[in-house]
């Protein structure tokens, strides 16, 4: 028995110690946003919050996380946090997403970036932004983090 | 961003109309020169029943049925474009959706339900806009019958149909269906693109709200009821089979597996576990032993492929040459030649790596085959499940999701395939998914070639001629062996010939040389390949005779290439190219340049490196400059080529798959490494306004990458690099 908070939502689940926090969120929660992509912690595709730290969610097991507040990118779209907002937002003008498929994980990383570093460097945004975008929208992803860190500078 | 152009809010339906609004209604609109009975005899007899609906309209909305996967490309918004053009609607209530499987999606240029090759701006501009204007015709043609009026004394504005002499109006949703029954007109006229409002503009894809919420569907998001799950794991060397099984470790005490577990399934060349969770089928797979019948490229390995390759360069080698193009007397015109150049270019084997790894969800019942998945070719399944299910074609109904990523890969049907085998024999619906490592394992790659060029300059430093052999599996001979002419495949020679320079002389060889080790279509197919060996051979003859390589290229090209002088001049411009790029400590900085021609479209790139002395090469800025012809979207061109460009990049500075004993050697992220945000350098794209038709620009950006950033290399450090990917070089030095 694994018990989570996720999005606001207390649960409890029957699920394995070990089975990866992607898979329960995904299977058992039904929350597809959050992506499989490597299984291994490299691409950054199921990146979650895990007590508002950025994690790889196929690389963290259920056990390890349980009491532990999980947000995805469901719990971020809807509208009640100010720099998920402003991300979501600079996502959209910066007109980022081609296939998609690694932005959910981007953004949530993202995220965790701007409530650490209001306004992050470019050497910080490189450190913190290691999900892989197959598509090659990177310069894109700079833009939208930058134009995200701006906005929340503003009075 | 920029807004969508200006227009009037959405117009609800007139009370004064004479028919009520009833929802969401086809309108069957018969493509003029692509009919039902055409579309079908160019798919075989067994084709499934076309419905032709290009459009639903609504009160509110208005759908556009794409016949193009969204794979990434922007194709929705664009082919979307393309229909509200001719429409008069408001472009805030155009939405776009995947069409399903049919005969009459076919797309005119590969023949057959399937998106690539950067076809699909190029296949469907024309259909598309027609279909657009064959529904304002047949809206017209409705209101003219409902209102017994004629149809010249009827206007149509935005959405929105008025007859002015009696005050009556209609929305275009409350005449849908009467719409639907009118005579689809054969030559709808299309509007003068001097009054195009949407065709050009950048408007926001239609699929980046969803995107950015977590809420599209891609494949592994699909759920049907009573679905199950399924992991995989293939024999490791490609032609193998499964040839004993043990699945006592897996089973509990009474010889039952554990809960959830439903069924080990044995496949010709596999073994996968079905279960009620995925997590469950893979660490269930885990324990179950397979013995295979590992086959003839059991013993192949990466050593041994690049010895076959460089023999098919010998000119005593026995082996069949294909002469592609022979064209004047090229031996006499090099040896003639004031100056000749030869080198051997080498090039590896390379992993699609899509983001999401292949994936099928099947559900095989008595009464057929349903497939949902994110495919970017559709039209094979109907045939290809008939046989491996023993079901009639017309049975076979195939869903397509967003596409995570394809990039040539899913043109394959194997994880389709894969997954309706598995749904038979469990008898429900499953959900089969690849681990990534077996997504790389598995791939069907990028071919690894050689070449072998040999050209000759004037006194003036003209090309004289050009003699090309290229050694490589064939990916047309696996996929499509009628598709070889004389022996040739064109997509491994494609590149050479049509490079933009004049060749007063060219002969190009092609000797195919399989190697056990199965290849694809990779983004950018051989012009990716050819594209870096043709521009690195221009820089060497460049460099050879001393002179700058962007003057060298003008030079050859003179007034005989104008787009391309165009685009290779804008970079250079845009680029600064003449002035030399400030030093920095430890380390020697260049900047290079490549020009192709591929799709339609031409492109020319300048990228900036440095290289530290310690060999790390960094990569500084990439400044391209494109002329596609007339773009429907220019956002979104610029956004594929700069992902074009960064995906030529990585796949030049790190991108091999290898193999020992007949297995791949890289198998996850951490091993075959694409391009990470923290390596990507700024990309510029400076677009070209053109009146051509319409260019491929999906994969445009690929060829000109690896090229510009060798000859970077070579500009900073003076190390021709004749082979890739860049990290397997040293560079390191003062």
């Amino acid at each position: 028995m694994v018990s989570l908070t996720v999005n606001g939502r207390t649960v409890s689940l029957e699920v394995g110690g070990d089975t990866p926090l992607l898979w329960v969120l995904r299977h058992h929660l039904h929350l597809r946003g959050t992506k499989f992509g490597c299984g291994v912690g490299a691409c950054g595709a199921c990146t979650v919050l895990v007590n508002g730290v950025a994690l790889r969610a196929c690389s963290v097991s259920a056990a390890s996380v349980d009491g532990a507040e999980i947000q995805t990118i469901e719990g971020l779209a809807g509208g009640n946090d100010p720099v998920a907002t402003r991300v979501m937002a600079a996502w959209t003008s910066e007109q980022v997403p081609q296939c998609g498929y690694c932005v959910p994980g981007m953004i949530v990383a993202a995220v965790a970036l701007l409530r650490r570093t209001r306004q992050p460097a470019d050497a910080e945004i490189d450190a913190a932004m290691t999900n892989l975008c197959r598509c090659g929208s990177y310069d894109r992803i700079r833009k939208a983090i930058r134009r995200a860190a701006t906005a929340g500078a503003a009075p | 961003m920029t807004t969508p152009p200006a227009a009037p809010p959405v117009i609800n339906l007139s009370r004064r109309a004479v028919l009520a609004g009833s929802g969401a209604l086809v309108l069957g609109v018969h493509l003029p020169g692509w009919g039902v009975g055409e579309a079908a005899a160019a798919v075989g007899a067994n084709t499934l029943i076309p419905v032709n609906a290009w459009l639903k309209i609504s009160a509110t909305a208005v759908s556009v049925v794409c016949p193009a996967s969204e794979m990434g490309q922007g194709v929705f918004t664009a082919l979307a474009q393309l229909v509200a053009e001719e429409l008069d609607i408001d472009w805030r209530i155009v939405r776009a959706e995947m069409a399903p499987f049919d005969a009459a999606y076919a797309n005119p240029i590969l023949g057959g339900m399937r998106s690539g090759g950067a076809t699909s701006i190029r296949a469907w501009f024309l259909p598309m806009r027609r279909a657009g204007a064959a529904a304002r015709l047949m809206l017209k043609a409705a209101a003219a019958e409902v209102w017994r009026v004629a149809p010249d004394s009827l206007v149509l504005e935005t959405g929105l149909i008025r007859h002015p002499p009696s005050a009556r109006e209609a929305s275009y949703g409350a005449l849908a269906q009467v719409a639907s029954r009118q005579a689809v007109p054969a030559e709808p006229p299309l509007r003068d693109p001097a009054r195009w409002t949407l065709i050009g503009q950048p408007v926001p894809r239609l699929d980046v709200p969803d995107k950015v919420a977590g809420r599209a569907l891609f494949g592994m998001d699909v759920l049907v009821p009573g679905q199950l799950y399924a992991a995989i794991r293939h024999c490791p060397v490609y032609g193998g089979t499964l040839a004993r099984l043990d699945d006592s470790a897996l089973k509990m005490g009474g010889g039952s597996y554990p809960p959830g577990v439903v069924s080990v399934v044995t496949l010709k060349d596999a073994v996968a576990v079905v279960a009620e969770d995925w997590w469950l089928a893979r660490s269930a797979l885990a324990r179950v032993a397979v013995a295979w019948a590992e086959g003839a490229n059991a013993g192949q390995n990466s050593a041994a492929i690049d010895s076959a390759l460089a023999r098919a360069l010998d000119p005593k080698d026995p082996r069949a040459v294909a002469t592609v193009v022979n064209r004047g007397d090229v031996d006499r015109a090099i040896a003639g030649s004031a100056r000749s150049i030869d080198a051997v270019y080498r090039l590896p084997f390379l992993a699609h790596a899509a983001l999401e790894p292949l994936n099928a969800t099947a559900s095989v019942t008595a009464r057929g085959c349903e497939l949902w998945l994110p495919t970017q070719d559709q039209g094979q399944y109907p045939r290809l499940l008939a046989e491996a299910l023993g079901i009639r074609p017309d049975k076979v109904r195939v869903n397509t999701t967003y596409v995570g990523g394809s990039f040539g890969r899913r043109f394959e049907a194997d994880v389709g395939l894969e997954a309706a085998l598995l749904s038979k024999a469990v008898g429900r619906p499953v959900q089969l998914i690849w681990t990534r490592e077996e997504d790389i394992r598995h791939d069907v790659y990028r071919p690894a070639s050689i070449s072998r060029v040999t050209l000759g300059l004037d006194v003036l430093g003209r090309i004289t001629g050009w003699r090309h052999r290229v050694a490589a599996p064939s990916i047309l001979g696996r996929v499509a062996p009628g598709a070889l002419r004389d022996g040739v495949d064109k997509t491994a020679t494609q590149g050479v010939a049509d490079q933009p320079y004049p060749l007063p002389a060219l002969r190009l060889d092609y000797v195919r040389q399989e190697t056990g080790i199965p290849v694809g279509f990779w983004r950018s197919v051989g012009h990716g390949s050819n594209g870096f060996v043709v521009e690195s051979m221009i820089d060497e003859a460049a460099a050879a005779l001393g002179r700058d390589p962007w003057r060298f290229r003008r030079d050859l090209l003179a007034e005989k290439a104008p787009r391309a002088l165009r685009v290779l001049d804008l970079a250079a411009a845009k680029a600064g190219w003449t002035t030399p790029l400030p030093p920095i400590a430890r380390a020697r900085r260049g900047r290079g340049i490549a020009l192709h021609e591929a799709y339609g479209s031409v492109i020319a790139a300048v990228v900036e490196v440095t290289v530290f002395f310690d060999g790390r090469v960094g990569l500084d800025r990439v400044v391209a400059a494109l002329d596609c012809g007339q773009m429907v979207n220019p956002d979104i061109v610029s956004g594929q080529v700069a992902g074009g460009l960064l995906f030529g990049l990585g796949a030049a500075l790190t991108g091999r798959v290898g193999f020992e004993r007949g297995r791949a050697l890289q198998s996850n992220f951490h091993d075959y490494k694409i391009l990470t945000l923290a390596e990507a350098p700024p990309v510029e794209v400076h677009l070209v306004a053109s009146a051509e038709p319409p260019g491929g620009v999906s994969e445009a950006g690929v060829p000109p990458a690896a090229p510009a950033l060798t000859n970077a290399i070579f500009a900073a450090t003076g190390k021709r690099l004749r082979a890739l990917p860049v990290a397997a070089a040293d560079l390191s030095g003062a």
